[in-house]
């Protein structure tokens, strides 16, 4: 963060002197990394086998989440595709790292430029998917995203890549490359997808150093995603969501901004998908189906559109709630409870009374609440004070529209 | 020179001439004032001139800068600004974070510098919030830096727009009734803070209204639109006493 480079005479003036936003932005990635270091201390101390094993799981929603909320609630359109983009970070750099295998011997950096190549692939096959359909909006752009992600599954399903004597073959039809050669050398096999990438990062697998990875890699798109929004693109994203009419009468080039959150958004996809094959050793191209785009996106609905602290949680939460032994046989019906959930989320807070009830239900209020009892009555006749002010100017607001 | 020369505007919808034959020639720093009844096609001209729509005929010169046809964008890198008569800021963005929208093309740096904090970021933020923030001062809006932006009572969100449209450092103002909804008072402060904008940001105003106070007391100049074609246009005291223009208002 911007603390960083500008650390050193008084932090906390600092702190002060920013504005509320990156005062938020501060809080989310402090609390990311305390729950990270809680959760080390945890996994070191005691051996739970389960929480080791999802936790790298819990990191790549996280990235997914945070990044569709990039273009679900800083760009304010609705992207049912983003699994694709995953997709195809996912595969290039996996492809990267078994070709590479021999040739980079530290594990480190292999895994270093694998993120790399698998946050560019994705966020390139963003801006070109991009490119074709960002001249669209709203429902008709949700629904040919998901088409060209189905597209870009269906491709994935059909190809066959071999790497053979220091030779990259590629085909669409399987038995032109693979005859002959033996399985070591298929990289990506059609419907099966890559297998065996365990072998590449045995190491990593033995030592659980993918959660340290996955740690690293959540702050790296936090990071990312923070800068962005407080910055001249970030608000000239914001702006487009907010009114392009205006936006466009202050000189902001629309196309541009929206290919590139596009693209953004895409990359950090790129990402998780690297960090999902690499995690796993293996990954099918069915497993990136639209189920998986809407999972996504329910996740960042649930968290709150526009709020990255309520993507990260709801993305923790959804991921270990199916693996956890309350909810055994829950996995069965995700699918089905996430749909109910999202339904009855968008009707409660679309209503302006669920609306009412929901703030005061908020953790904020309770605070305060518990706050106001310990002090004597001054405080809540200021409180209805502000009451009436802000009828006024609701009021206010109502005779204006 | 004149920094505004209109010539022959003309636009239809389907069968209806919403502006036809438009003329218009503003001198620097003038204060100049487009009337007329409710859909005369006096924010069609706006739209017309800030590249909204397309025109069908005639030309408009910026400045010696023909800039006819041209995309919003390009128009107000040109030097155009404007507001709209529905207020149209960035609701869920700050105050001061609106003006920095305004301020898009004034401070720039690339997606990159932004995410990786280089040290031009920082510099060109604080130039940016600096300028933001004697724009907010000008008109008033300073102590509300970081309320957000839809936060703001009616008369406060007009002049954020005035904000954030002058941010963009154009040479030509449009102002599309700035005045609407505003109480006698408020009128009264917004003639005074459009005087001083025109002075102290050496600036050249257009601006639609329907409030005659406003335009008696603030115009140098009128054109008069009626049913798309122009009534008549001069000096603000013979314009508004033309019994042309009464009649068009007020009918025989």
């Amino acid at each position: 963060m911007s603390k960083t480079n500008t650390a050193g005479n008084s932090l906390a003036g600092k702190f002060k002197n920013m504005n509320k936003a990156s005062k938020n932005n501060m809080l989310t990635l402090s609390l990311v990394i305390l729950f990270f270091v809680i959760f080390k201390i945890i996994t070191t101390v005691g051996s739970s086998e389960s929480l080791i094993g999802i936790f790298p799981m819990i990191c790549y929603y996280i990235i997914l989440a945070v990044s569709l909320n990039l273009v679900v609630g800083f760009l304010g359109e609705l992207s049912l595709g983003h699994a694709a983009f995953m997709c195809v970070g996912a595969f290039s750099s996996g492809m990267f790292s078994k070709i590479f295998a021999d040739t980079i011997s530290n594990d480190w950096l292999r895994f270093l430029l694998a993120v790399v190549v698998g946050t560019l692939v994705g966020g390139i096959v963003g801006i070109l998917v991009g490119s074709l359909v960002l001249r669209l909006r709203g429902d008709y752009l949700a629904v040919v995203t998901l088409a060209f992600g189905e597209v870009i599954r269906s491709l994935l399903n059909n190809l066959y890549i071999v790497f053979n004597d220091g030779k990259l073959k590629v085909s669409f039809i399987e038995n032109t490359v693979t005859e002959g050669v033996s399985v070591e050398n298929v990289i990506i096999k059609g419907a099966t997808g890559m297998t065996k990438l365990v072998s590449v990062y045995k190491d990593f697998h033995r030592n659980n150093t993918f959660i340290i990875l996955g740690m690293i890699l959540v702050v790296v798109t936090l990071l990312i995603v923070f800068n962005f929004i407080n910055s001249r693109s970030g608000r000239a994203v914001m702006a487009i969501r907010d009114n392009r009419i205006a936006a466009e009468a202050s000189g902001i080039n629309i196309t541009k901004y929206r290919l590139m959150i596009y693209g953004l958004s895409s990359a950090l996809a790129g990402m998780a998908g690297v960090l999902y094959i690499h995690f796993l050793g293996m990954a099918e191209p069915v497993s990136f189906d639209y189920n998986f785009s809407i999972e996504i996106l329910v996740i960042v609905v649930l968290g709150g559109i526009g709020s990255i602290r309520g993507s990260i949680i709801a993305a923790a939460i959804l991921t270990w709630l199916p693996t956890s032994s309350l909810f055994m046989n829950f996995d069965k019906y995700r699918m089905l409870i996430y749909s109910i959930v999202l339904i009855v989320m968008m009707l409660f807070t679309w209503n302006p009374k669920c609306k009412e009830i929901l703030k005061k239900l908020s953790v904020k209020n309770l605070i305060l609440k518990i706050f106001k009892k310990k002090k004597e009555t001054v405080e809540e006749t200021v409180e209805v004070e502000s009451k009436t002010a802000e009828t006024v100017v609701e009021t206010a607001d109502k005779e204006v529209q | 020179m004149a920094i505004l020369e209109v010539n022959n505007l003309g636009i239809s919808f389907g069968g209806l001439r919403a502006v036809d034959n438009l003329n218009l020639t503003i001198e620097k720093n003038q204060l100049y004032g487009l009337i007329g009844p409710n859909g005369a096609g006096k924010t069609t001209a706006f739209n017309l001139l800030t590249g909204v729509y397309k025109p069908d005929n005639g030309s408009v010169v910026l400045d010696g800068v023909n800039i006819t046809g041209k995309s919003p964008i390009e128009i107000n890198k040109g030097g155009i600004a404007r507001t709209f008569q529905n207020i149209r800021l960035f609701k869920e963005m700050s105050v001061l974070d609106n003006v920095k929208v305004g301020l898009h093309n004034q401070q720039k740096y690339d997606m990159f510098t932004g995410i990786l904090r280089l040290p031009s970021y920082y510099k060109k933020e604080k130039a940016m919030n600096a300028k933001a923030m004697e724009l907010l001062e000008v008109l008033g809006l300073a102590d509300e830096a970081n309320t957000l932006s839809s936060n703001l009572p009616y008369g406060k969100q007009r002049r954020l727009e005035i904000a954030r449209a002058l941010a963009t450092n154009p040479k030509l103002l449009l102002l599309d009734e700035p005045a609407a909804g505003m109480n006698p008072n408020e009128t009264q402060e917004l003639m005074d803070m459009i005087r001083f904008v025109r002075d102290n940001f050496d600036m050249t105003i257009l601006l639609i209204e329907h409030d005659m106070k406003l335009v008696a007391g603030i115009c140098e100049e009128l054109t008069v639109l009626n049913f798309g074609q122009v009534l008549t246009s001069g000096k603000t005291s013979e314009v508004l006493n033309d019994p042309k223009v009464i009649t068009a208002y007020l009918g025989q």
